[in-house]
């Protein structure tokens, strides 16, 4: 059983450990700090100045991973459109299959696909294993969890990566419980450390810390990562294969189904987008959104917004932005009326460009804004839309 | 139709802040709460009861105070509660957790429905729920945002995707995980409370799961946190003075210059 140990020959009874426990697990007593509780985060470890903390677990038997080889990305795909993500999930592929000198490949699955496949390969593929079947056109949980576990089990990649989509946050942990294995969400960062280890960077607790995360006893590493962290691979020069493989239809489990798909009616969605006009409490009314939508519109973006706003009912909650809503990275984010709450923060403070309009000088949005303007949204949009529809008639 | 919900106790985030100095973080007496996203799975369960009748358990995994967070969910009109509590299952991540589910709720008997939260604010994973479905050898449909309809042996589930719903056909038994949409959760009436207070939280420890310590909590977890530090500070912006129609102009300019008009 792991145990956590506080060396009182090192503890200065500073009392950092007690605030940075995120479950309040930790007292000062009289004499020395006292956990009680712990659940073992490892954050007060890492914490403490004097190195005075450690958490014990049982050992485990080293074992041979020498056997599991290269990196391997899910490559999914949706009408027979690739999605973006996917070429960002081969760019930091390609780089971590590099530093270790191994092959990196990508599955695909799907319905009359063979042009994707080759497509795929002027990534720097060295392998596409293909999956082309009617079977296999609509996505689901079930046959494409056995499916890609089954060629993982067979082709042995050390790492796993798919992107953190609804469909890959639905896929990866049934392909993790296959298969046994370690799983981490949401990656933001992905190295290769000195061990040959596979280094998880993701936010946590709501994007207050960031936390490294290693899968050092089991094989593969998997990792879910985030749309538009990683950068796009390049194309070049084709050297690689397509492997077209076959399913064994009659051990397919298969059991829910895809009865209809209703497209948002918003051209491109809150994620996809590059740039995001969001709008919060601030507007005061739901008719904020038509004004906010005018200048989307124009600059070719979609419309966000926070928690507020959509618990209002001004917006739907497709578009809310942060812990609760979705987390988004477009090149342009201008926030309109936000005052910019941790959890709002949590879902877009890696955009790119941030604009903040509000009028309390003293909001925290203007603490992450490239640009903050102090002022009302209703009279500072309305002369930006005249500036640009003036540019644009030109 | 016997319900099963899933919740977790997680700190409330709001009172949850990083001192950018020091790189810690800031808890005021953080007080715990029921995971935001959890309210709604028991309201949806709560909901499916009131239709189709039957009976609601709640399960946790988690230290002892977690029991207020199961009392917290009786009070909003769930029948019984169960406590995974034990030493050993501290520390667990997504692999350890999903397990320590699905061996307590094998010893509940059978159930109709599995309601999760999407993902939890702290963990803020969403791999539990898909994870549990695999151990207890059931479908499960994610992102779920309405129940749009509830048969004899299936159900059809709305679930949010990037462009759009898709409608999801699905067997009974099976998981769902739920999104804020699906509806708004009830407070906890006062009877309910009264009631709850009354009422005995069952406790399954690892004596009662049965199986070795080492795969249960942080030493069955192949993953493993191995640093924490704060995220880098944003850099100080540009702050545009002026009347409103020069700040447009200013703006404007920048935007410009990024390509992005
Ligand atoms: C577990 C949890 C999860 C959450 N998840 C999310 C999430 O996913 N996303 C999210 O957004 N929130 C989330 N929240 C809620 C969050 O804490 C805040 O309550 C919310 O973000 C506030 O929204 P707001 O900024 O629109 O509203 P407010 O905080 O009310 O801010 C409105 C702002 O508008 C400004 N303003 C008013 N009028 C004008 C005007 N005419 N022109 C310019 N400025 C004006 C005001 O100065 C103010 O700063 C979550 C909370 C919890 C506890
Ligand atoms: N310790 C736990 N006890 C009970 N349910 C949990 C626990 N951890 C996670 N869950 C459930 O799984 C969902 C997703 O959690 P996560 O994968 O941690 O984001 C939550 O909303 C809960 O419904």
């Amino acid at each position: 059983m792991p145990d956590i140990i506080m060396n009182k020959a090192k503890c200065t009874k500073c009392g950092i450990c007690v605030d940075a426990c995120p479950f309040g697990c930790i007292v000062l007593a009289d004499i020395y700090p006292e956990i009680s509780d712990c659940r073992f985060c490892g954050i007060c470890m890492v914490r403490c100045p004097e190195n005075a903390i450690s958490i014990s677990v049982e050992e485990k038997p080293i074992i041979d991973l020498s056997s599991y080889k290269g990196v391997m990305v899910f490559a999914e795909q949706k009408f027979g459109k690739i999605s973006p993500v996917v070429y960002e999930l081969i760019g930091k592929g390609r780089e971590l299959a590099k530093q270790l000198n191994e092959p990196l490949e990508v599955v695909l699955l799907g319905n009359k696909i063979r042009n994707y496949a080759e497509e795929i390969l002027q990534y720097g593929v060295d392998k596409v294993h293909l999956y082309n079947n009617p079977l296999l056109g609509v996505f689901r949980d079930d046959p494409y969890s056995q499916i890609i576990a089954n060629l993982i089990i067979e082709v042995k990649p050390s790492i796993v990566l798919i992107g953190a989509t609804s469909i890959g946050r639905s896929l990866a942990p049934r392909i993790a419980a296959i298969l046994k294995t370690g799983l981490t969400a949401d990656c933001t960062g992905l190295e290769i450390n000195e061990d040959g280890h596979l280094l998880q960077i993701r936010p946590a607790f709501g994007g207050n810390v960031m936390a490294k995360i290693l899968c050092t006893h089991t094989r593969p590493q998997m990792s879910t990562v985030r749309y538009k962290v990683m950068k796009k691979a390049e194309m070049q020069q084709s050297k690689g294969i397509v492997e077209e493989r076959e399913i064994e239809v009659k051990n397919l489990i298969d059991r829910t189904k895809v009865e209809e798909f209703r497209k948002a009616k918003d051209k491109v969605s809150i994620i996809e987008a590059d740039v995001l006009v969001s709008g919060g409490k601030g507007l005061g009314n739901p008719e904020g959104f038509k004004l906010l939508k005018g200048l989307a519109s124009l600059l070719n973006g979609t419309v966000g917004a926070s928690r507020s706003a959509v618990d209002e009912g001004w917006i739907d909650y497709s578009h809310q932005v942060g812990l609760s809503g979705r987390t988004v990275r477009p090149k342009l984010y201008i926030a309109c009326g936000i005052s910019g709450s941790v959890q709002h923060l949590a879902g877009m403070q890696t955009s790119e460009v941030i604009v903040a309009i509000n009028k309390d000088p003293n909001a925290p949005i203007f603490k992450v804004a490239t640009y903050g303007v102090v002022g009302d949204l209703y009279e500072v949009i309305p002369e930006l839309i005249k500036f640009v529809k003036e540019s644009k008639s030109k | 139709m016997r319900i099963i919900v899933c919740i977790k106790q997680v700190p409330e985030t709001t009172e949850v802040k990083i001192d950018s100095e020091k790189g810690t973080l800031v808890r005021d007496g953080v007080p715990s709460e029921i995971n935001l996203l959890d309210l709604h799975a028991i309201e949806e369960g709560i909901r499916i009861k009131e239709k189709f009748g039957g009976q609601i358990t709640v399960i946790s995994m988690g230290p002892s105070q977690a029991e207020e967070a199961i009392r917290d969910a009786l009070a909003m009109g769930c029948d019984e509660g169960y406590l995974l509590t034990d030493k050993a299952f501290a520390g667990a991540d997504t692999l350890a957790t999903s397990f320590t589910l699905a061996r307590g709720i094998k010893k509940l008997g059978g159930f109709d429905f599995i309601i999760c939260g999407m993902k939890t604010t702290d963990g803020d994973t969403g791999q539990v729920g898909p994870w549990l479905a695999h151990e207890l050898g059931i479908p499960h449909v994610a992102y779920i945002n309405k129940i749009a309809e509830i048969g004899k042996n299936y159900i059809v589930a709305e679930k949010l995707v990037e462009d759009g719903v898709e409608a999801i056909h699905c067997p009974i038994p099976c998981l769902i995980t739920v999104l804020k949409g699906i509806n708004d959760p009830r407070l906890p009436s006062l009877k309910l409370k009264i009631k709850a207070r009354k009422l005995e939280i069952k406790k399954m420890g690892l004596q009662d799961l049965g199986g070795e310590a080492s795969n249960y909590g942080l030493d069955g977890s192949p993953t493993r946190v191995v640093e924490v530090y704060s995220p880098n500070p944003p850099q100080k912006g540009e702050i545009i003075e002026g009347i409103p129609k020069k700040q447009a102009d200013v703006l404007f300019k920048k935007l410009k210059e990024l390509k992005i008009v």
